[in-house]
């Protein structure tokens, strides 16, 4: 991480940039207020309600951020929001003045279409200035509508093509075990992106090498881009096939932030990856858009996203 | 400063290539199309409905799409991998290399929103490499149409073509550039437009802006010739050589990096048979900004701009 930081984390985003994209911003209320990390002490009831309100504004910001860019995988975005939130917003050991610090935790978003989830995540976590979010996909941007870590402090890898993030996941834990550090290494993949085969080659390797800190998470929303996983090239059954490749895996509820937290602070088990399926939908929880293909890159029309903001409004 | 060629009805090649597959696949029970979750991205969606069985979507698995594409090849179809140009060229290159060109399958690749088609989604789903990457390898056909009626020839032409071949079919809105009663032939240059003093060689997206620049080199008292260049592999290299004879300086415009495909074609037959100044308009050698599709056109001065440019200081004027 060679970048330097893109601006001082402020405190509040209003959206200040075009005019269309203030006007949906600030008219529906979409600033998104840097929340930052919540430490253990906190204790788990109030870990899980700064998560779970964490994740809300999330989607509130990322919705227009969509609007505004014309462009963006809202679909894919709403299923992995509650998952990075609840890495992002406690699990993760990260901070804004730690990004390049060697023993920091990592987390590489593999499924590299959900970049606005990630980048208003980052910017929720004071991890990067939210008034960076009014550019997304704008000329000249740090945020492209894929991530790239050399403009955007805080993103472990370029992502985009799918099947990248896993064998870069495998690296990036093996350099740990070979420093001897308990650093944990996460990636979160999309389950249409397992069709890769380069997913199943680092599978292999991430159990060969016994990576306990690894945490693969796959975002199992059931849809790809134009159709169901199952309908496409299944992928059943995916529990048994990870634990047949070697690692520990458990299924959670992906929306369910007080079960993302329990699987996510787990201690390890000895000598193997983690393989976490959190069963989503994609969507969620805007009912027009749940569980629907065609929301895979739908850009949300103004009446759209007010919509999805009424339904957005109370935790 | 535009002739009036960009200011006509734009045109989606994917159309063009859709609509003919389904002509292809009617009259000839082979035809299948293999793609990777890329239905939308390809327009086939009315061919799923009209041949539901000879669509083979192999999910998001490029490698296996085109090795797929080798078996059903091998099986007596002729396939048409039609998926993103960036994960096909880039993702499956062994394949293409040794499954398709190699093995001499009969097997077509259409790389889908090729060049900078997907702007602002990045550099990672930019396809400027694929013209480099493919020309490398020998027995592979490769060919980037300009318009809708050039796409549904060279589609037709793949189709009766024994070996492998690649097409790039744009989303990008191109309007009509070759004349009424044009005839594709592989492995052939059209004249477009004459001149004497340079001539711009083009192809793709990119015909277009080519030929405006040659309109506004004219008021500047530059006759440029326009030559389209719709097959990189193999190029006419009698086409070039007259152009290089009788103008005696070359522009190279493609929407694809300028080392390596059509600008390096073009230069290494110039230096072997006549040399005369070359230029190349096309995307330097760096990862692009963010940014819309048109919008990089315009940064990279792929444009009428850019190429009169181009051509003044081939020309030294
Ligand atoms: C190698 C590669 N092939 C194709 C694509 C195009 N693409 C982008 S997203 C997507 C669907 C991804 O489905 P999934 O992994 O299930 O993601 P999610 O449902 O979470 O959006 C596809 C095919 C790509 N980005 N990379
Ligand atoms: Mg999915």
């Amino acid at each position: 991480m060679s970048a330097g930081p893109i601006a001082a984390p402020g405190t509040t985003s209003t959206a200040t940039s075009t005019a269309t994209s203030t006007a949906v911003a600030d008219a529906a209320g979409t600033s998104l207020p840097v929340l930052g990390r919540i430490d253990v002490e906190a204790g788990r009831e109030a870990i899980v309600a700064h998560i779970r309100d964490g994740a809300r504004l999330i989607r509130r910001r990322d919705i227009a951020m969509i609007h505004s860019a014309g462009l963006g995988h809202v679909g894919g975005e709403f299923s992995v929001i509650d998952v990075l939130a609840t890495l992002y917003l406690h699990v993760l050991d990260i901070s804004a003045d730690r990004l390049d610090d060697p023993e920091r935790d990592r987390l590489i978003l593999s499924k590299g279409h959900a970049a606005g989830a990630l980048y208003a995540t980052l910017a929720a976590a004071g991890l990067l200035d939210p008034a960076a979010l009014d550019t997304f996909m704008q000329p000249l941007s740090k945020l492209n509508g894929h991530p790239d870590r050399k403009k955007v402090p805080g993103v472990e890898a370029n992502t985009g093509p799918l099947g990248h993030g896993l064998p870069i996941a495998v690296g990036t834990a093996l350099a740990g075990k070979l420093d001897g550090s308990r650093r944990r290494t996460f990636v979160v993949l999309g389950d249409g992106e397992l069709q890769e085969g380069s997913n199943w080659e680092a599978l292999m390797a991430g159990a060969h090498h016994r990576l306990e800190h690894l945490t693969a998470i796959v975002d199992r929303n059931r849809l790809q881009q134009g159709a169901r996983v199952a309908e496409t090239n299944d992928l059943e059954s995916l529990a048994e096939k990870t634990r047949a490749f070697g690692w520990h895996t458990l299924e959670v509820d992906g929306h369910d932030h007080g079960a993302l937290l329990d699987v996510l602070t787990r201690t390890p088990v000895a000598g193997k990856p983690t393989f976490v399926i959190a069963h989503t939908v994609k969507g969620h929880p805007v009912s027009f858009m749940s569980d629907n293909v065609a929301w895979h890159h739908k850009v949300p029309d103004a009446d759209q996203v007010a919509a999805a903001l009424a339904e957005l409004e109370t935790p | 400063m535009s002739t009036g060629t960009t200011d006509q009805v734009l045109h989606d090649c994917r159309d063009a290539y859709a609509a003919t597959l389904i002509e292809l696949a009617q009259a000839d029970p082979r035809v299948v199309a293999v793609v990777n979750d890329s239905v939308g991205s390809s327009k086939l969606g009315e061919f799923r409905n009209r041949f539901p069985d000879r669509l083979i979507n192999v999910g998001i698995a490029e490698q296996d799409m085109v090795g797929v594409a080798a078996g059903l090849a091998n099986g007596g179809k002729i396939p048409f991998v039609s998926a993103a140009s960036c994960f096909l060229t880039a993702r499956a290159l062994e394949q293409i290399k040794v499954d398709a060109a190699y093995s001499n399958h009969n097997l077509k690749l259409c790389g889908m929103s090729p060049g900078m088609a997907y702007g602002e989604l990045g550099p990672t789903h930019h396809s400027i490499e694929d013209l480099a990457w493919l020309r490398a390898i020998p027995n592979l056909t490769v060919i980037v149409p300009s318009d809708p009626d050039e796409t549904a020839q060279a589609i037709r032409w793949a189709a009766s073509h024994p070996g492998p071949v690649f097409v790039r079919v744009s989303r990008m809105g191109v309007p009509e550039v070759n004349p009424t009663g044009y005839r594709f032939e592989a492995g052939r240059a059209a004249l477009l437009r004459d001149g004497t003093d340079v001539t711009i060689i083009a192809n793709g997206t990119v015909v277009a802006p080519a030929l405006d620049a040659a309109h506004d080199l004219a008021d500047l008292g530059i006759q440029a010739r326009v030559l389209s260049m719709p097959t990189v592999k193999p190029l006419d290299v009698d086409a070039v050589v007259a152009a290089a004879r009788e103008t005696g300086a070359i522009v190279t415009v493609e929407e694809a990096l300028t080392t390596g495909g059509l600008g390096g074609a073009v230069a290494e037959t110039v230096v072997q048979h006549h040399p005369v100044p070359v230029r190349f308009v096309g995307v330097p050698d760096v990862f692009a900004p963010t940014g819309s599709a048109r919008w990089l056109l315009e940064h990279f001065r792929i444009s009428p701009g850019g190429i009169v440019d181009a051509a003044r200081l081939a020309l030294g004027r």
